[in-house]
Formats: C-alpha cells, sequence, structure tokens
C-alpha cells in the first residue's frame, strides 16, 4: 500500500504522481476504491461495499473492480 | 433504500496537448423517447435492435422541401426515390404527400404499382431495364429516363409488337465541376453522345421526348452544380427545338442532397455545413428561371431526393452487449446493431446517445457491430459515456439507404416500426426468422438424410 500512500489525491478525483510528476483524475468509485486499499481492505470488502451503496451486482463490481486494479498496477501506482 | 446509479471506475492520465479543436467534451444527453414514445417500451415489445421510423419527421421534412422549391417555382414535383428507403409504408405517406416514383429496378417498379401509382406518375431510372421491364413501363406510359445506347435501341426493337409509344428522357451526365464526375450513367454532354441520343429519338419518331434528367453525384454539400447542370440541359432542350421544334415538358435534377449526417474526415459537423432546402432550392430555381428555354416555356422541374427527405426521419434502438479494453488500453464496446444494417456507417459518423442517464464520465471508445468480421465498426472513436452491458442506445438519423442496403449475414435483419402522427406504434416489417430462409432454400434429394 506504500505506493497508494505516497500519491497526492484531492477530495475530487484529481491525482498527482510525485515519483514521475504525472497527473490522473478519476471518478467517484475510482476514489472510494483507493480510499478503501488505502484502509487495506481486500478485494471482496471491496465490492460488498459498492453493491450496498451502489446498484451494481457483485459479479459486474467485481469485474469492474479488477480492471480498474489492473490500472493501478499498469501506472506503478500499486503492487 | 434506493441505490445510487453505479458507474463504473475510472482512471485517466491526464496528457498536456494541443487543445480541442472544439474546445472541451460536452456531455452526450441521453435521448429517451421518438416521438414521445419511450425508446425501452419499444425494445421491449419489439426486439433490441429495432428500427424506428417517425411519420411526424417524414411529412414535416417533406413540406419543408416542397414549400422551399414551390414558393420560388411554378411547376415542381417530387419523386420518392424508392432506393433510398422502399418500405411500403413509408412510400405510401411520401405519395400522400403528393410525390410521384421514382425507381431504378423490375422489383422496384412492381412496388410502386403496388403502391398504387399510377403508370404515368413513375420515373424509371437506372442501367437495369430489362425487356420485360421495359415493355411494362411503354404500356403503362411510365416515365422512361433511358441510360445507354443498347435501351435507346432496345425500345425501338419493341416498338412493332407495342401500341403505346413509349414516353423517354434521357439521363444526361457531365462536368459540373464535381469530383468525380459521375460518367458511368447516362449520355455524356460534353463529348456530344446526348446530343446524338436526342436526335435518335426524334429521328425514329417512334418515341415521345419528354424531358432531361441530370443526377450529379451524391451527397452534393454545395448548391452551385445544380445550376451549371440546369445552365447545360436549357442549352441541350434549346438545340432540340431548333431542329426538330419540340419543346421538353420538363427538366430532372436528380437527388444528391446531402443530409446532416456528417461524413468520416470531414472537419466541421455536417449540421453546421450542410446547405438548407431553401440554399438548393435557390441555386436551382434561380438557374431555371435564368435559363432561356425554347418558346419562353417554363418546363416543370422534377426533384428525386432521397437522402435529405428520410435521413432524418429514421432510429436505430439497440443494446450494449460487452465492453471491452483494447490492447492498448483503449476502450470499445460491442452493440448488437453493425454495418449489416447500418451499411452507410463505413462512410458517416453517425450520431450515437444513450437512452438514460447512466455516466457523468466518458471515455474515447470504439463502438463495433455484432458480426464476426473485423471490418465491423460503427463508430472508430467517439466520447461515449460508459455504459454498462444491457443499457440501451440510439442511433439518430439512419433512415436513408439503412433498411435498403442492409444484408442478412450470420443473423436476422430486425424489427421495423412507425411511429404515426398520433403517436401510435405500428410494425411495418417483421423480424426475420429461419423459416423466411427455410422457405428460399432446396435440399437437393440425395442431402434429405
Amino acid at each position: 500500500m506504500s505506493k497508494l500512500n505516497s500519491l497526492a489525491i484531492s477530495d475530487n478525483g484529481f491525482i498527482f504522481k510525485p515519483s514521475t510528476g504525472e497527473s490522473f483524475t478519476t471518478n467517484e468509485i475510482g476514489l472510494m476504491i483507493i480510499n478503501l486499499l488505502k484502509e487495506g481492505k481486500s478485494a471482496d470488502e471491496i465490492i460488498s461495499v459498492i453493491t450496498e451503496e451502489f446498484d451494481i451486482d457483485a459479479i459486474s463490481a467485481g469485474r469492474d473492480l479488477y480492471e480498474y486494479l489492473d490500472f493501478l498496477k499498469r501506472e506503478k501506482m500499486l503492487d | 433504500m434506493n441505490k445510487r446509479i453505479y458507474e463504473r471506475p475510472l482512471l485517466r492520465k491526464v496528457v498536456e496537448g494541443i487543445p480541442n479543436k472544439f474546445g472541451s467534451l460536452k456531455r452526450l444527453r441521453p435521448i429517451s423517447t421518438i416521438d414521445n414514445v419511450e425508446i425501452d417500451s419499444l425494445i421491449e415489445e419489439y426486439g433490441s435492435p429495432v428500427f424506428v421510423l417517425s411519420e411526424k419527421t417524414i411529412r414535416d421534412t417533406y413540406k419543408n422541401a416542397y414549400r422551399a422549391f414551390s414558393t420560388r417555382y411554378p411547376k415542381v414535383q417530387f419523386a420518392w426515390s424508392y432506393k433510398t428507403n422502399y418500405l411500403d409504408a413509408v412510400c405510401r405517406i411520401f405519395h400522400q404527400e403528393g410525390a410521384w416514383a421514382e425507381v431504378v429496378s423490375g422489383f422496384e417498379y412492381e412496388k410502386a404499382i403496388d403502391n398504387n401509382i399510377p403508370g404515368n406518375k413513375i420515373i424509371f431510372n437506372g442501367p437495369d431495364k430489362s425487356e420485360e421491364d421495359l415493355v411494362k413501363a411503354i404500356n403503362n406510359k411510365s416515365l422512361i429516363h433511358i441510360d445507354h445506347f443498347d435501351e435507346l435501341y432496345m425500345i425501338l426493337s419493341l416498338m412493332d409488337q407495342l401500341k403505346e409509344r413509349p414516353q423517354v428522357a434521357i439521363r444526361v451526365n457531365m462536368d459540373t465541376g464535381i469530383i468525380p464526375q459521375w460518367d458511368r450513367f447516362g449520355f455524356n454532354y460534353e463529348n456530344g453522345e446526348a446530343w446524338n441520343a436526342i436526335n435518335r429519338i426524334l429521328s425514329s419518331k417512334k418515341m415521345d421526348f419528354i424531358g432531361l434528367h441530370v443526377h450529379i453525384g451524391t451527397y452534393i454539400t454545395i448548391s452551385k452544380p445544380y445550376a451549371v447542370a440546369i445552365e447545360k440541359l436549357a442549352a441541350l432542350a434549346n438545340k432540340t427545338y431548333n431542329r426538330f421544334q419540340k419543346s421538353i415538358g420538363y427538366i430532372d435534377v436528380g437527388g444528391g442532397f446531402a443530409s446532416q449526417n456528417t461524413l468520416q474526415g470531414a472537419y466541421m459537423p455536417a449540421t453546421d455545413t450542410t446547405p438548407s432546402f431553401d440554399d438548393y432550392a435557390h441555386a436551382i430555381t434561380t438557374a431555371m428561371t435564368a435559363a432561356d428555354f425554347p418558346n419562353n416555356e417554363t418546363p416543370m422541374l422534377i426533384l428525386e431526393t432521397g437522402r435529405a427527405l428520410i435521413d432524418d426521419a429514421g432510429w436505430l434502438a439497440g443494446t450494449i452487449m460487452a465492453n471491452k479494453r483494447l490492447a492498448d488500453g483503449r476502450r470499445s464496446m460491442v452493440i448488437d446493431a453493425g454495418v449489416n444494417l447500418m451499411f452507410t456507417s463505413f462512410w458517416y459518423d453517425y450520431e450515437i446517445y444513450p437512452v438514460h442517464e447512466s455516466s457523468y464520465q466518458s471515455e474515447p471508445t470504439t463502438i463495433y457491430g455484432p458480426l464476426c468480421m473485423n471490418i465491423d465498426i460503427v463508430r472508430k472513436n467517439i466520447d461515449f459515456p460508459m455504459l454498462n452491458k444491457g443499457d440501451h442506445f440510439v442511433i439518430k438519423r439512419v433512415g436513408a439507404y439503412t433498411m435498403t442496403q442492409w444484408m442478412q449475414f450470420i443473423t436476422y435483419r430486425p424489427n421495423i416500426v412507425l411511429i404515426d402522427q398520433n403517436e401510435k406504434v405500428h410494425l411495418i416489417r417483421k423480424q426475420e426468422n429461419k423459416e423466411v430462409f427455410r422457405r428460399q432454400e432446396l435440399v437437393p434429394d440425395y442431402l434429405q438424410n
């Protein structure tokens, strides 16, 4: 989780990565996922938080979560 | 408790670069109704995808076009271009509004007759007229627009067997400044072929030479070439009068008016660049009035406008089948309607909208159709909201050439419905099923078991 903690993240989803100088934007759910990851939540826990709050089934939420985690890994924000 | 609308998580890198020429992107507003009918309910009742036609738009567009021309020129006649959309219901709406029929094949000719159009209000164009077609057209006193000398001689050879005098015009091709110049249809003006054809027709004394036809091209976005064409046809009409003392009854300027669909590669959207009916009408009627026709006569002006009259009235509603990431990370979406239904998406950048608000974020997306074919691309690159599987979309302006050029490849063609002026929905072409194809196919005995 150390990599995520090194990011500067604003409340409206603007992400600055000091190590490379790159900037990113994410949406509300993306921001929620990052915050849950920083709290050390597992993928299954994150899925259940999302399905409780949003109108989505667990399979679809899981599919999107793993794709998002893949993005974060590709941008080297996550191990 | 009502749960909140879900939107897929998104991560987008902020890239510095030249600003987009149109400035910041506008959010794509959903379109959820057509003529006050819910698109969701249309899909529920008639399946997905489904073509939807608006009778109100058809009639309004026709009236607007007719007004533009008839307020500027005394004798105007529209002929509905069957090839653009030959669904009987559509043709009959145009005929009710006063349009004749313009057909280009024996099949279309039969359709026009079945739609109760009198033979003398059917214009028969095109290079493909069989002997049987021509006999029928001559007997019905239809307006035969001769395309080539072989057709002309075929008509002459039929004269001994028939009582009626053929009512003929010739199609003329010419240089109007349009590139590419369409020279595969009709007789050329500049090299004298058109004049030779007129001589042959009138010296035979067996046919009534009644008009001149030109069709300068398709999706013509400037109105001036029509004026050039009319000047040349007027010169031909004068030459004909001087030699044969025969004046022509009409000038048919064909079709070719652009619709508001944007062509791929165009710099500006067509909604900003396409001339209006008034622009076309101004150029054409000014040229008709300025042209010096023999005896100061005013020939009838015939228009065979297709695309510009029907494109806006057609919609295609369907369903998202899948979201995918391409190898380079770009987003793609698979929808249940592809180039099989919209052959036209090879050259148009169709406007596609979500039916409901489901995402406030959008991403550059490639939209693919459902065919197992690499070229089945509906939009190469569109900034599109992140819809989910099962969500509905609707594509705008698909009235022209879709329902006639569609192909039956690996799947059945869908239902087509018409929303009438009272917002009542009518099924006007049934979805195909396996029985439709079974009826057409025959299996030899030795392959039966």
